[in-house]
C-alpha cells in the first residue's frame, strides 16, 4: 500500500452517540438497582437469587452488561487507534476485542439465564 | 557559489494586509505568485489594527466619499495628494464590501448592515461634526480582517513563503526590478526569486523609535532595500504618534475608545481636549490630540509619580456596551497596565504608530522616481501598496482607519497594475550576473566580522536618539544633534557583529539584518526632519511656531512639496503635492482646525 | 515591581552544533519595567544572541511566541514573570517537532488548520453591497474568530500527540465550527461531511486542556461540542 496519511472514513458519530446512550443506560440501571437492593435488602444467597429471579430485572441486567461492552469496545478501539500504528495488528487487536467483548455477552447472558 | 533560482510571475514581499490584497488579485488572476513573509502571514502586524477602516457607507447616518476626502486631505494638512485620495475614498466601500463577502465578521446595526462608529478627524458635511465611518469587528478589526484576506488567499491556493526573510532587491543596468533575493529562515539558505513584478508590501519601521506601538518585526525590510537599490524614499519626516499607548508598555488603545465616547483627562481630572479642540475635541486629528497630551504633560499637569502621562477615561459608558465593543481593549488594560478600564482610567502616553511617508508610488501602486527630469517616473517591474507605501495620501498626518484602507486601496490596485502589466506580456528579462552578490556579502560580513557593534546595543542607540531628537515636538537644534548622532549610530549599523554562527533558523543573523534596514529609514527620518524648517501635521518644530503668517507654523508658499530622501548620498530633494483631484473640484487650502 | 534577578532553565538545540537538546540554567536581571516573560527573554537574547523563539506583536494578538512555560502553554508576551515560580522553565510547545530552541516546526498544526477549509464558502453572485446579517447571528461568531492561531491548545492537547496527522486538533475544530455558524456561509453540510471521521472530529475526549491554555480565553471544546450537536440534529 502506498504511504500515505487516510482519512475521511465518514463513520464516528453513530459510535459517539452510541457511547454517551450506552452510558445512561448504566446510570439508570445502577441507580434502579441500588434501589431495589436497598428495598430488598438481600443477606443471604437465596435472597440474591430471588432478586435476578425476575424476568425485568434479568432482561435489565443483560442490558446493562450490552452497554457495558459496547460502550468498551468503543473505548478500547479508540486506545488501540491512538498507540497501535501498524494496520495489520490494530485489526487483529479489533478482532480479538470484539470476539471477547461477544464472549463476555454470551457469557452474561448464561449466567443470567442459568440462574 | 551557485544560488538557486525560483521563477515567478510575481513576487510580494510581506503578508500583511496590503500584501495578502494584492495577491488575491494575483492568484484570482491565475498568475504565478510567491508571497513571502518573515512571519505566518496571520502574525503580521495588520493583526493589531484595532479601531476600524473607513469607507463612507452611510450605514448609520448620511456620508459621503467627498466628505471623506475632505477630512482626509485637511488630515493630512495639505500634503497628501489630492489624485490618491480621491481614488481612495471613492474606492473605500467597494473594498470594504469585498472584505465582507470574503467573509470578515463585521459587527452588524440592528438591520444587518455593517457596524460603523465615529472616529478621530472624520466628520460629516466637510468638517462640521464628527461622523460614523469607522467599520468595525469590536476593537478587532484588524485581526478579523487579516484573518479574512489570508483565507481569501487559501482559497485562491496562492503560493506563500513562510518565514522567509527578503534581502534585496534586485535591479538591473536599466533600472527595472527583477526580484528580490531572500533568506529561507529554518535553514539560512538563499535563493534568488526572479520576477516579472515585484511587489513590496513590507510594513512600516516603528521599530526605529524607542517608545513604538509596532510588532518587533516592524522594521522597514521593503524601505532598506528599496534605498539599497538607489530608490528615494518620500515624506519620511512623518511619523504619527498616537496619542494613546500605554504608558511604560507602548501597547495601543485604540482611537474607536474615544469613538465609543472616552474622554482624556489630565491631573485635575480636567477635559483639556475641549481648549484644544473645542468642536471635535477628544476626536480632534491623532498629531492634533498627540500634541495636546505632550503640552499638558509638558505644563506639568500629567499624572502618576512622574506626571508623565494622562488618563483615558471610559468609567462613564455602560460596562457592557465596553465588552460588547471594546472587549480586547479591557484585556490590555488589565495585562498592560493592571487596569480594570471599567473602573478606572487607563495611563496613556503619545506613541510611536505609523509611517506615513515610504516608497513613492503613483496611486495606481506602481513605485516611481525621479529620472531625466521626471519626478515621478515609473521604476519598470516594481510596486508597493500599504504602510511602506507613500502614494501619498496621508500626507503630513494621517487619519485614524484610513491606514486599513490604505492597504485594502492600495494592495489591491498594486496587484491590479501587476495583472495589468504582466498580461501585457513581457518575458522574465535577463538577471545581472551579480544579482545575489550584495547579499551574499552582506551576510558573509555580518557572519565572519570580528570586534565589530552589537546588535541590541546598536539599535537601542537608534531608538533613543530618534526618540530624543524626533519625538512630538521637534527642536531645529536637536534634529541638527540627531543627525550628526544617528550617521554616527550608522556607522555601528554598518559593522554589525553576531556571536550565533549557525545556519539553522539564526535569529540574531535575521535581526542584524533589520538592523541594516532600520537604519536607513532612522537616517532618512532624520535628515528629512531636519531638512523641513516648518510645522506640518505631525512634524511640529519651535522654530516655526504658530504666527498669524503661519498658522500652526505651516509654510505653505515655501514647503507645500514633498520630501524626497536619496539614499545614495544622503541628499534631499523636493516633488510638488498633487493639489489636482482626479474628477472634482480641489481641498483648496485652509487653516487647519478641529 | 523592582529590580530583581530570574532564574531560567531553557530548553536548547542548534542542530547545528548540538548532538541532542539539553536544558541549559540562566539568569538574568530584570528592570521595574519588564513585566511579561518577553521582555526578559528580550534581555537574555542580548546576552546571548542565540538563544532562539519567535515574537512580533508583544500584545498577544500575533501568535507568535507561544511556548510551554513551566509546563503550561502560553504566550510569553501575556505572561506575568513575577507570578511564575522560580526557576521558570521554558520549553518548546509539546507534540511537534523541534527546530531549534523554542522554536517548533508548525507544518502539521497549519495543515489541520487548512483541511477544514478555513475561508467563507457561498456561491451566490456577490451583491452590490454588504450580505446582510443580524446582530443576533453575528453574535454567534465571537469566541470563535478571535482565534490568532498560536497552537497552545492543539500542542496540550493528548489527542493532538497521538495523531496530530488525523486529528484535525482544537484550533482547526474551532475554526471548522467559526464557518459552519456564520450565516452567511453555504457549506455546512459539506463542512459536517468533512468532520464525520473517527479521528477528524472524534478523537476530541473532552480532555478540555485546550480551554486551560488558551490565551484568549476560547472554548474549543464548546465548539466540538457544537459541531457534534449539528451531526446529531442533521443524523436523527
Amino acid at each position: 500500500m502506498i504511504n500515505r496519511i487516510v482519512v475521511g472514513a465518514h463513520y464516528g458519530l453513530k459510535d459517539w452517540i452510541a457511547q454517551r446512550a450506552t452510558a445512561v443506560i448504566m446510570a439508570v440501571y445502577s441507580v434502579l438497582m441500588a434501589a431495589v437492593l436497598l428495598i430488598v435488602r438481600p443477606s443471604t444467597f437465596e435472597a440474591w437469587q430471588g432478586v435476578f429471579a425476575n424476568g425485568v430485572i434479568k432482561f435489565l441486567t443483560f442490558l446493562f452488561f450490552v452497554s457495558l461492552f459496547y460502550h468498551a469496545w468503543i473505548g478500547i478501539r479508540d486506545i488501540w487507534m491512538d498507540y497501535v500504528k501498524p494496520t495489520g495488528l490494530r485489526l487483529t487487536l479489533h478482532v480479538v476485542t470484539i470476539a471477547a467483548l461477544v464472549g463476555y455477552t454470551a457469557w452474561a447472558a448464561a449466567i443470567l439465564w442459568r440462574l | 557559489m551557485s544560488i538557486p533560482v525560483l521563477k515567478f510571475d510575481a513576487v510580494i514581499v510581506g503578508a500583511g494586509g496590503a500584501g495578502l490584497r494584492s495577491a488575491i488579485q494575483l492568484s484570482e488572476a491565475g498568475l504565478k505568485t510567491a508571497v513571502l513573509s518573515k512571519v505566518f502571514p496571520t502574525r503580521s502586524h495588520t493583526v493589531a489594527a484595532q479601531g476600524g477602516v473607513a469607507a463612507s457607507l452611510g450605514n448609520s447616518e448620511q456620508d459621503h466619499w467627498t466628505w471623506h476626502m475632505y477630512d482626509t486631505v485637511k488630515g493630512s494638512d495639505w500634503l497628501g495628494d489630492q489624485d490618491a485620495i480621491e481614488f481612495m475614498c471613492k474606492k473605500a466601500n467597494e473594498v470594504v464590501v469585498e472584505l465582507e463577502h470574503y467573509g470578515m465578521p463585521f459587527d452588524r446595526t440592528d438591520d444587518g448592515k455593517i457596524y460603523q462608529r465615529p472616529f478621530g478627524g472624520h466628520m460629516s458635511n466637510f468638517g462640521e461634526k464628527p461622523v460614523r465611518r469607522s467599520c468595525a469587528a469590536a476593537d478587532r478589526t484588524g485581526h478579523a480582517m487579516l484573518h479574512a484576506m489570508y483565507q481569501r488567499n487559501v482559497k485562491a491556493n496562492t503560493q506563500f513563503f513562510v518565514e522567509w526573510m527578503a534581502l534585496d532587491l534586485i535591479r538591473d543596468e536599466e533600472g527595472h526590478v527583477l526580484g528580490v533575493t531572500a533568506m529561507e529562515m529554518e535553514t539560512g539558505q538563499i535563493v534568488i526569486f526572479h520576477a516579472r513584478a515585484t511587489i513590496f508590501a513590507t510594513g512600516g519601521a516603528g521599530r526605529i523609535f524607542y517608545s513604538s506601538t509596532n510588532a518587533f518585526i516592524n522594521t522597514g525590510d521593503g524601505l532598506g532595500m528599496a534605498a539599497r537599490a538607489g530608490i528615494p524614499l518620500e515624506d519620511m519626516e512623518f511619523w504619527q504618534f498616537h496619542p494613546t499607548g500605554v504608558a511604560g508598555a507602548g501597547v495601543l488603545i485604540t482611537e474607536g475608545v474615544r469613538g465609543e465616547g472616552g474622554i482624556l483627562r489630565n491631573s485635575s481630572k480636567e477635559r483639556f481636549m475641549e481648549r484644544y479642540a473645542p468642536n471635535a475635541k477628544d476626536l480632534a486629528s491623532r498629531d492634533v490630540v498627540s500634541r495636546a497630551m505632550a503640552t499638558e504633560i509638558k505644563e506639568g499637569r500629567g499624572c502618576g509619580v512622574n506626571k508623565d502621562y494622562v488618563l483615558l477615561d471610559i468609567t462613564h459608558l455602560d460596562p457592557a456596551t465596553i465588552m460588547k465593543r471594546l472587549p480586547g481593549i479591557h484585556e490590555i488594560g488589565l495585562q498592560f497596565a493592571g487596569v480594570d478600564c471599567l473602573k478606572e482610567p487607563l495611563p496613556v502616553v503619545p506613541t510611536c504608530h505609523y509611517q506615513m511617508g515610504g516608497i513613492p508610488t503613483h496611486y495606481s501602486g506602481r513605485v516611481v522616481m525621479p529620472k531625466d527630469g521626471d519626478m515621478s517616473s515609473v521604476v519598470p517591474g516594481f510596486y508597493a501598496g500599504g504602510e511602506c507605501a507613500c502614494a501619498s495620501v496621508h500626507g503630513a498626518n494621517r487619519l485614524g482607519t484610513n491606514s486599513l484602507l490604505d492597504l485594502l486601496v492600495f494592495g489591491k490596485s498594486a496587484g491590479d497594475s501587476a495583472v495589468e502589466d504582466l498580461k501585457a506580456g513581457k518575458a522574465h528579462r535577463d538577471l545581472p550576473k551579480d544579482a545575489a552578490d550584495k547579499s551574499l556579502a552582506r551576510i558573509s560580513a555580518i557572519d565572519n566580522r570580528k570586534g565589530g557593534a552589537n546588535v541590541h546595543e546598536t539599535r537601542l542607540a537608534m531608538q533613543r536618539t530618534m526618540q530624543d531628537h524626533a519625538g512630538v515636538f521637534r527642536f531645529g537644534d536637536m534634529l541638527k544633534q540627531g543627525v550628526s548622532k544617528i550617521l554616527e549610530v550608522e556607522k555601528a549599523a554598518r559593522q554589525l557583529e553576531i556571536k550565533d554562527k549557525s545556519m539553522a533558523w539564526n535569529t540574531a543573523r535575521t535581526e542584524a539584518l533589520e538592523m541594516e534596514n532600520l537604519i536607513e529609514v532612522a537616517k532618512a527620518t532624520m535628515i528629512s526632519a531636519e531638512a523641513r524648517k516648518e510645522s506640518r501635521g505631525a512634524h511640529v518644530r519651535d522654530d516655526a511656531p504658530d504666527t498669524a503668517e503661519f498658522p500652526n507654523g505651516r509654510n505653505d508658499k515655501e514647503w507645500l512639496k514633498h520630501t524626497l530622501f536619496s539614499p545614495v548620498d544622503n541628499s534631499i530633494s523636493y516633488k510638488p503635492v498633487n493639489m489636482q483631484p482626479l474628477t472634482v473640484e480641489p481641498v483648496e487650502l485652509k487653516t487647519r482646525s478641529y | 515591581m523592582s529590580k530583581r534577578m530570574v532564574q531560567f532553565s531553557i530548553y536548547r538545540y542548534d542542530p547545528d552544533k548540538d548532538d541532542a537538546p539539553y536544558m541549559q540554567d540562566i539568569s538574568v536581571e530584570l528592570e521595574p519595567t519588564d513585566r511579561k516573560l518577553l521582555d526578559a527573554l528580550t534581555k537574555l537574547k542580548a546576552k546571548d544572541d542565540a538563544i532562539s523563539y519567535r515574537r512580533s506583536c508583544r500584545e498577544g494578538v500575533c501568535g507568535s511566541d507561544a511556548m510551554n512555560i513551566n509546563g503550561k502553554n502560553g504566550l510569553a508576551c501575556l505572561t506575568d514573570i513575577d507570578s511564575l515560580k522560580q526557576p521558570i522553565v521554558l520549553r518548546p510547545l509539546p507534540g511537534l517537532p523541534v527546530i531549534r530552541d523554542l522554536i517548533v516546526d508548525m507544518t502539521q498544526f497549519f495543515k489541520q488548520y487548512h483541511s477544514i477549509k478555513p475561508y467563507l464558502i457561498n456561491n451566490d453572485p456577490p451583491p452590490e453591497r454588504e450580505r446582510l446579517q443580524s446582530p443576533e447571528d453575528r453574535e454567534e461568531l465571537n469566541g470563535l474568530y478571535e482565534c490568532i492561531l498560536c497552537a497552545c491548545c492543539s500542542t496540550s492537547c493528548p489527542s493532538f500527540w497521538w495523531n496530530p496527522d488525523k486529528f484535525v486538533g482544537p484550533a482547526g475544530l474551532l475554526a471548522a465550527y467559526r464557518f459552519i455558524a456564520d450565516t452567511r456561509d453555504q457549506a455546512t453540510s459539506e463542512r459536517l461531511d468533512n468532520l464525520e471521521d473517527p479521528y477528524r472530529l472524534f478523537r476530541c475526549h473532552s480532555i478540555m486542556n485546550c480551554v486551560d491554555v488558551c490565551p484568549k480565553g476560547l472554548n474549543p471544546t464548546k465548539a466540538i461540542g457544537k459541531i457534534k450537536d449539528m451531526m446529531v440534529a442533521r443524523a436523527v
